[in-house]
């Protein structure tokens, strides 16, 4: 009997630790939920349901602020992604798979550059963007979000690309596929799931940055959704802003929850498989 | 990072382009050893003057104007101090405040985390294939959602006006105001802190799990010691690595704590952390000079922290991934 109350234990553990990460997000949830009366009621739900908020920053005053910042942050965010995976798979590629000198010292340098604190980078760049008008662009923050998704997209793919069965490419071509077949057919599937995998992870951190977005940018030209959500300011100067900053956050939260969704699975391997395998 | 250099990871299994070249013939193969590690070098390149350039560039920059007296405000007056600034820095009950507060804030975020981390580690190891994948959903939505997001989901949850925790609380006025002092201001900015990354930990201890041998915990069990001697004697030591890892990795992100502090208390009640007092000087006061120092002062504390890591406790950083954010 003592393996079915065991069961029963690690069942409501798990209950437990589901309720402990969704409460905040539910919290944000139903708080933008909230009508501005309502704000204030000292409780967990609202007493009315109302999308007045989304409307605010959607179509509303507020959503000269927001709109930009969303366009913003998914332009920068996608590109400085594109780069780090781009660049990363050609130096996991050759550290996977070819013979050379210094792969620990590529490896050692984005662990170095990962542990990097992004502020002190902030001080000097806010100086020399300004002078050479970088500053408030999005080339200014695609640039410095690479020191944060470079590194990681290295040492991701690096551990992706070392689980990949090579050989079956020179494989194929012995069996009559053309280089370019064989890319396309075996190794482009046999590789995808990883480079993807590390996209979504670095696409993560670029989304997540808030100390490049609040120092290197100034107006809508390029501020992103972090630095804006500092930013909003109540329907009046007497009202707080709490309404559209929910609602602002629920929506920005909305693309990270589909790809957890979507790949879960995959971005638990990505985030531990080195670890594992050594 | 010379632990890193010397146990890369990359050359445990590379066996197989050695094969491929060693089968084209003896005379050859230096030859195309050459063009390989040509080849591989190329493909590194760009990768690494990214790097150096994005980061290198700049902190010798910071290291730089760091002597000078240089302030934004009123640039003609830039003139070289040495290490005024830094006198100037260390001499200041603001910078040791700040460092104060960064370190306890680290020491107890990263402790709590690790117990509680290891716990849901525990868990989801146990957790029955029906439970498996929404576990691994939930626990992956603090990990990456905003940071900015989640303090603002505390702050909420935590202020007068808008939040519910007073009146859930029956120990609590209901006039708290959490931000007003030091105490409960820091325990809000901690507590979003273990909320958000207490995952991350969790998956790479979760990992670690995975490595110690089933048959070792087996035979402990055969032998008579209880689950909480089989914890102690067989699972965590068998999963140290990964322990240290996860420290190591936590360490140095709870120490550049910043978004939390703006949003909460914007460094009021006496929160400021290392990270806030650099942004401040920097970007609101614009004094590049004693800003610099500061960042200088604070990449050198990181470098020293994973310094302490890897030479002190021998954390193998090769049998890793990343640092997580």
């Amino acid at each position: 009997m003592s393996t079915a109350r065991t069961k029963v234990w690690w069942w409501v553990g798990g209950l437990l630790i589901i309720l402990y990460c969704l409460f905040p997000v539910a919290w944000i949830l139903s708080l933008s939920l909230k009508a501005p009366s309502d704000l204030d009621n000292g409780s967990f739900l609202p007493t009315q349901v109302t999308w007045q908020n989304y409307q605010l920053i959607l179509t509303g005053q507020a959503s000269d602020l927001f709109l930009p910042a969303l366009r913003n942050s998914v332009g920068i965010c996608l590109i400085a992604t594109l780069i780090a995976v781009v660049l990363a798979a050609l130096t996991a590629y050759a550290i996977a798979r070819l013979d050379f000198p210094g792969k620990a010292f590529v490896l050692g340098l984005s662990l170095a550059v990962s542990m990097f604190p992004v502020i002190s980078i902030v001080t000097p760049l806010f100086n020399i963007w300004r002078s050479i008008g970088l500053y408030d662009t999005w080339a200014g923050l695609v640039i410095p979000y690479l020191s944060i998704t470079l590194p990681l997209s290295i040492w991701t793919l690096t551990a992706f690309f070392r689980e990949i069965p090579w050989e079956m490419e020179q494989a194929a071509q012995v069996d009559g596929a053309t280089t370019w077949q064989a890319f396309r057919k075996v190794i482009v599937p046999l590789a995808g799931p990883g480079v993807a995998t590390t996209a979504i992870i670095a696409f993560f951190l670029a989304w997540n940055d808030f100390v490049y977005g609040i120092s290197l940018t100034s107006t809508e030209a390029a501020r992103p959704v972090p630095a804006a959500l500092a930013f909003f300011t109540g329907a009046s100067q007497f009202e707080e802003p709490t309404g559209a900053t929910s609602a602002a956050a629920v929506i920005v939260t909305i693309p990270v929850v589909v790809l957890v969704l979507l790949f879960q699975r995959q971005i638990v391997a990505g985030l531990t498989q080195g670890a594992v395998k050594g | 990072m010379s632990s890193v250099a010397g146990a890369p990871p990359a050359l445990a299994e590379d066996d197989r382009p050695r094969g491929r070249s060693a089968r084209s013939g003896a005379p050859r193969r230096s030859d195309r050893a050459r063009q390989e590690a040509r080849l591989g070098m190329l493909l590194c390149a760009p990768a690494v003057l990214v790097l150096v350039a994005v980061v290198g560039y700049p902190i010798l920059q910071a290291v730089w104007d760091s002597l000078f007296s240089y302030r934004l405000t009123n640039p003609d007056a830039r003139e070289f101090n040495g290490l005024a600034n830094y006198a100037l820095i260390l001499t200041d009950p603001i910078w040791w405040q700040a460092l104060g507060v960064t370190v306890l804030i680290t020491a107890i975020t990263v402790a709590i985390e690790l117990v509680l981390g290891f716990g849901l580690a525990l868990v989801m190891n146990h957790a029955l294939k029906t439970l498996r994948p929404a576990l691994r959903t939930a626990i992956l939505i603090p990990y990456a959602i905003i940071t900015v997001v989640s303090a603002f989901a505390f702050l909420y949850m935590f202020d007068l006006t808008s939040g519910f925790v007073n009146s859930w609380l029956p120990f609590v006025a209901d006039g708290k105001d959490w931000f007003a002092t030091f105490g409960s201001a820091v325990s809000v900015i901690i507590l979003s802190e273990i909320w958000k990354t207490t995952p991350f930990i969790s998956l790479l201890l979760l990992s670690g799990l995975a490595q110690v041998p089933g048959d070792l915990a087996e035979a402990a069990k055969v032998d008579g010691a209880t689950a909480w001697q089989r914890l102690w004697r067989v699972t965590i030591p068998n999963m140290k690595a990964a322990i240290m890892v996860a420290l190591l990795f936590r360490t140095l992100d709870a120490f550049r704590i910043f978004d939390n502090i703006f949003i909460m208390t914007n460094g009021a009640a006496g929160t400021e952390s290392v990270a806030f007092l650099a942004y401040r000087q920097t970007i609101q006061r614009l004094e590049i000079g004693v800003g610099s120092a500061v960042s200088v002062l604070l990449t050198i504390l990181v470098a020293l922290i994973a310094l302490l890591f890897v030479k002190g406790f021998k954390v193998n950083l090769a049998a890793s991934t990343r640092g997580g954010r």
